[in-house]
């Protein structure tokens, strides 16, 4: 796939002296699901303000599709749609005038049509003669992503997109960033919500005070850093695991109540079959049983500790 | 050019003034004619003629051009401040649009609004004295330019402000005094020497003379003067525009 937006050694340093991003490189693929993980302040929204226009970058530089964002500003913002984190709206305008202004703004004809197909698919068709200042929050939030789809970017930035969106909702705008990425839309998406990145993306960056610290295919993460674990709870509480079960690497609960085994999913063999039958010829006979797989918060949790 | 993005910000901004038409244009139109009332009433009953204009006459041109001057201000200071404060100016910066297009975007709005409030005034004042302009021409450009000037300025102290009260600071303590000793309800003629001195330093005067010249054909200094500092100030506002946009100032960070 070929690269889309190309960011090479970009920094940001903030006037106060707050180095928000250093020196990032990262190359997002053309019509990919790319989530941005990271905690508040990581710098996020700087890096994703910084390829829309909206701030100055200290050094480096972004390529848009091969257009410089500043020296061919007009190339590169014309592909862009952006729905900022903050529910920043007009209030007495009408969703449908909002929405047709931003395609003037981004210099397209009139096309009602297209507008029209925006609302609906985003549930709004009708309110759309309603004032902006009458909508629930959650609208508020679709009215800002139909500003963005309204001038057909080949780009969309959602910046933490579901904040505040009920599970509902939620669904439902997954739903419409699935049907874009089928059209060949390249979305770009900053999340709190580790299964929201979980769910949608193709590739995951993980971004730690100002530094891309990881960048990965969603399925080979999850892979390479997926661990499962199996927990027995023993019918009698035992005080030491037996010395035939040391291969196995055993934990045993503070209780003795609980037997607790580490296995790679990714192994070709588990060890669980064995296990099972070597605790039996131990004695040691179990109530109940369950396993758990490491998800990618625990991931995400245990990646930005490390740094 | 993005003609497109121009005529929306421009439609934009004449829909907030449609949409507030009794505080846009309802508003000043009936506080001018209170000036009427009690300036053109009330004192020019005392003082008959100012250099063969009749008083209510005289003080035409200075009363529009305080309208001008102080709504083009409020209407360009608003503009771009109220998306600023909400918010929504992530938009505008994010947009395939140049500094010049946004511009003249808001500005050509903000100036078009003050001079249809300009013109309604005028044909207000005709209903209360009699009003004769001796170069309509001229009496257009300086109308225009004083708009797109005061426009610009307004722009200006939009982008600086950071709060509700600076917004108001620049226009009441500064721009509203400087009108009223600027000639507005007399001739510069009338005062003493040593006040007439410090009045020339007051631009303000240089804009109302102009203006008041090209209804009568009277003015307080020459009108090429006139014309000269309004473009010079033109001029001003332009450049400190032209460096608001190369650093971002207030806008970007």
């Amino acid at each position: 796939m070929s690269t889309i937006i190309s960011v090479s050694n970009l920094s940001k340093v903030y006037g106060s002296g707050f180095r928000a991003l250093n020196k990032i490189n990262l190359d997002i693929r053309r019509g990919e699901i790319f989530a941005l993980l990271g905690p508040n302040g990581a710098g996020k929204t700087t890096l994703i303000s910084i390829v829309c226009g909206i701030a100055n970058p200290s050094e480096g530089s972004v390529s848009v599709n091969g257009h410089d964002i500043i020296k061919s500003y007009r190339a590169a913002r014309a592909m862009i749609g952006l729905v900022p984190q903050e529910l920043h709206t007009d209030s007495f305008e009408t969703v449908w005038a909002t929405v047709s202004f931003s395609r003037g703004l981004f210099g397209k004809p009139k096309n009602p049509a297209h507008i029209e197909k925006v609302l609906k698919d985003l549930s709004l068709w009708e309110k759309k003669d309603s004032k902006i200042i009458t909508l629930s929050g959650g609208m508020k939030r679709r009215v800002m992503i139909a500003k963005a789809l309204s001038h057909e970017p080949q780009i969309l930035f959602l910046d933490e997109p579901t904040a505040g969106v009920d599970v509902e909702l939620r669904k439902g705008m997954w739903e419409v960033v699935r049907t874009l990425r089928d059209a060949g839309v390249t979305i770009i998406l900053t999340t709190h919500y580790i299964e929201e990145a979980e769910e949608m993306a193709d590739r995951i960056g993980v971004i730690n005070k100002g530094e891309i610290v990881l960048v990965e295919d969603k399925a080979k993460l999850m892979e390479k850093l997926g661990r499962k674990q199996l927990k027995l709870h023993l019918a009698h509480k035992i005080d030491a695991i037996p010395p035939a079960l040391a291969p196995y690497h055993l934990v045993l609960s503070e209780g003795g109540t609980e037997l607790i085994y580490d296995y790679d999913t990714a192994g070709e063999r588990t060890g669980i079959t064995s296990l099972l039958g070597d605790l039996r010829n131990a004695g040691i006979r179990f109530s109940d049983l369950e396993t758990s797989q490491s998800s990618l918060e625990d991931i995400f949790v245990s990646l930005v500790r490390q740094v | 050019m993005n003609y497109r993005a121009i005529r929306a910000i421009y439609l934009f901004e004449m829909a907030r003034t449609w949409r507030t038409l009794l505080q846009s244009i309802v508003s000043p139109v009936v506080s001018t004619s209170l000036y009427f009332v009690v300036f053109g009433a009330a004192i020019g009953s005392r003082i008959t003629e100012v250099e063969g204009v009749s008083y209510g006459t005289f003080i035409v041109p200075g009363l529009v051009m305080l309208s001008v001057l102080t709504q083009s201000i409020a209407n360009a200071s608003f503009g771009i401040y109220f998306p600023k404060f909400v918010g929504t100016i992530y938009e505008i910066l994010s947009a395939p649009i140049s500094y010049f297009e946004i511009i003249i975007g808001y500005v050509g709005a903000a100036a078009t609004k003050s001079i249809i409030l300009g013109l309604i005034i005028m044909a207000t004042a005709g209903l209360f004295v009699p009003l004769h302009i001796n170069h309509p021409i001229w009496m257009l450009t300086f109308l225009v330019l004083t708009a797109v000037t005061f426009s610009l300025f307004g722009f200006i102290i939009g982008i600086w402000a950071d709060g509700f009260e600076k917004l108001q600071m620049i226009p009441m303590l500064v721009v509203t005094p400087l009108t009223f000793l600027g000639g507005s309800f007399y001739s510069v003629n009338m005062l003493p020497s040593g006040w007439r001195t410090i009045t020339l330093l007051n631009p303000v005067v240089y804009l109302i003379s102009g203006f008041r010249w090209s209804f009568y054909g009277i003015a307080d200094v020459g009108v090429g003067l006139s014309l000269g500092m309004t473009l010079g100030f033109l001029a001003t506002c332009l450049a400190i525009v032209w460096w608001i946009f190369r650093t971002g100032y207030r806008l970007k960070h």
